[in-house]
């Protein structure tokens, strides 16, 4: 019913959402969503394990790793997230040695997908680890001394009191980095990583519906990012601790 | 009243010692390890490249070559980020005060827009402004050419200009609710109140975000190369095809993080500046 709709559509009008009732430019524009969904769900997860491990570094007591965080926050936060994704995919990507992948052939051995993850999640990371540590900064000193003076050991003071506080604080900031990943994902375009602003491209350059598959495209972005804001509304509510505000 | 005089150390308030700085901000080093550690990579991957080009002409002589037309696209990267952000600042600016006007329908207009180009993505949005905008229009006939570089400028505007409206918006509204009460019971009208007391102030604190942003967008230039526009990547990218030799592709793309990196950090460092200066104890 539908698919006949926008197929009167392109007929009278001329408006021609091709991704609605062609079934080939469909299985692309969904196998687009799908990569796209998958490069933002790798990221995220990569990024805030980053994020965590960079918090530990950068709050380690010695001087060699604090600083050698705060090298790699700075320059990926200061440097184009295109030139960093270039640089893994092309530089770092053409000393890394080929497998063979069965067919007689020879594959790199991260192919573009897995590079768009990494450079992501590098630049994201290095977000995620400035916004932790303002989080564990916010934790106030007089709950760390208390838990101190009940015996606490630094590990478990971390795991128990102040990073489930930190975590809190640091939700609407997190949320508001995360959106940008999603967003930053459709540099992967760059390197021909098939996710929803290739596929788009791809269609639009075969069915010459270039206006109507740029608003299809708006508006799914917008709406990937609603769903995202959503969960994370749903889990900052969650995660509230009655009475403790900020 | 001020008490007499008096040797009793008890009665004496307790003054800290002012801590004197020694040596090095950790800020400072922080910074200087960053620099140092790209400058080590940059000239580690250059003495990898000599080692791997064996007899071929010296590596550091093939990016000696392509720096100034590098920096000359980086340049042009630049110049782009500027009109970009006048243009988007301009634009921003009059939604932001849209988001507080006290018409319905322009405050619904003005944030409906604002939230829309917020959240789609840079590149999907300069998409839309590459393929969308005629290359040449005709007003009054007069014909107005519009070239790449000029709709490259007016897709990056877009999501600047839904943020800078964000950032006019969150300024304002920072500035105590008293302010406008206190203007209203002088006799100020609506607009001069917005005008004579609360921009000033608000502008203060809107310039570290919107130097933020600034520092964002500079970054993004670097997208224009992926819609067909020759900026510093699209000619490392070209200068590494013409030289064809792999090893080259880490010190040249380093090259070009390097300037962006030497660009943005100081913006960086400004920034956290002013907004330590501006920061108001809660």
């Amino acid at each position: 019913m539908i698919a006949a709709f926008f197929e009167r559509l392109n007929e009278t009008q001329g408006v021609n959402f091709s991704i609605f009732y062609d079934a080939f430019d469909r299985g692309r524009f969904l196998t687009g969503l799908w990569t796209t969904i998958y490069l933002c769900a790798a990221s995220i997860l990569a990024s805030l394990a980053l994020g965590l491990i960079g918090l530990w570094f950068s709050e380690s007591r010695s001087k060699l790793p604090r600083l050698a965080m705060r090298a790699y926050v700075q320059f990926f936060r200061n440097t184009p997230p295109l030139v960093q994704l270039s640089f893994l995919y092309f530089a770092v990507g053409g000393l890394l040695p080929a497998i063979p992948d069965g067919a007689g052939g020879r594959m790199p051995l991260i192919g573009g997908a897995g590079w768009a993850i990494i450079a992501f999640s590098l630049f994201a990371g290095a977000f995620n680890v400035e916004i932790f540590r303002a989080g564990v900064e916010a934790v106030p000193p007089t709950m760390i001394e208390a838990a101190e003076s009940l015996g606490y050991g630094r590990f478990q003071l971390y795991r128990e009191i102040v990073l489930p506080l930190a975590f809190r604080v640091s939700l609407p900031a997190l949320g508001n980095n995360l959106v940008n990943l999603v967003k930053t994902t459709t540099l992967a375009y760059a390197i021909a990583v098939p996710e929803l602003l290739y596929a788009a491209s791809q269609i639009w350059s075969e069915s010459f519906n270039v206006r109507e598959m740029m608003n299809v495209l708006l508006v799914t972005y917008v709406a990937l990012v609603a769903g995202l804001v959503w969960c994370l509304g749903r889990w900052e509510k969650a995660m509230r601790i009655p009475g403790y505000s900020s | 009243m001020k008490g007499a005089a008096t040797d009793l150390p008890v009665l004496r308030p307790f003054r800290a010692p002012p801590v004197a700085a020694t040596g090095w901000s950790p800020v400072a080093l922080a910074s200087a390890g960053a620099g140092a550690t790209l400058a080590i990579l940059f000239a580690g991957s250059l003495a990898f490249a000599q080692a791997a080009g064996g007899a071929r002409e010296p590596a550091y002589v093939a990016v000696m070559r392509w720096t100034p037309l590098i920096v000359q696209g980086f340049l042009f990267n630049l110049s782009i980020s500027v009109l970009s952000m006048a243009l988007g600042t301009a634009v921003g600016a009059m939604f932001g005060l849209g988001q507080l006007s006290q018409g319905a329908a322009t405050r619904r207009l003005s944030w409906a827009a604002t939230q829309f180009f917020r959240n789609a993505p840079w590149l999907v949005l300069l998409f839309y402004a590459m393929f969308l905008l005629p290359f040449e229009m005709r007003v009054a006939g007069v014909t107005i050419s519009f070239p790449a570089w000029a709709k490259a400028v007016v897709g990056l505007a877009l999501p600047v200009a839904a943020n800078v409206s964000e950032i006019v918006r969150g300024g304002v509204r920072s500035i105590p609710l008293a302010q406008w009460e206190s203007a209203e019971s002088l006799a100020f009208t609506r607009r001069q109140t917005l005008w004579m007391i609360i921009l000033p102030q608000a502008v203060k604190r809107m310039t570290p975000p919107w130097m933020n942003l600034y520092a964002i967008l500079t970054m993004a230039t670097t997208l224009i190369s992926v819609v067909g526009i020759q900026d510093g990547l699209t000619i490392t990218r070209a200068a590494l095809v013409a030289e064809s030799r792999p090893e080259l592709m880490m010190p040249m793309y380093l090259l070009l993080l390097l300037l962006f990196f030497a660009y943005c950090y100081p913006i960086a460092r400004a920034t956290l500046a002013l907004e330590r200066r501006f920061h108001v104890k809660g």
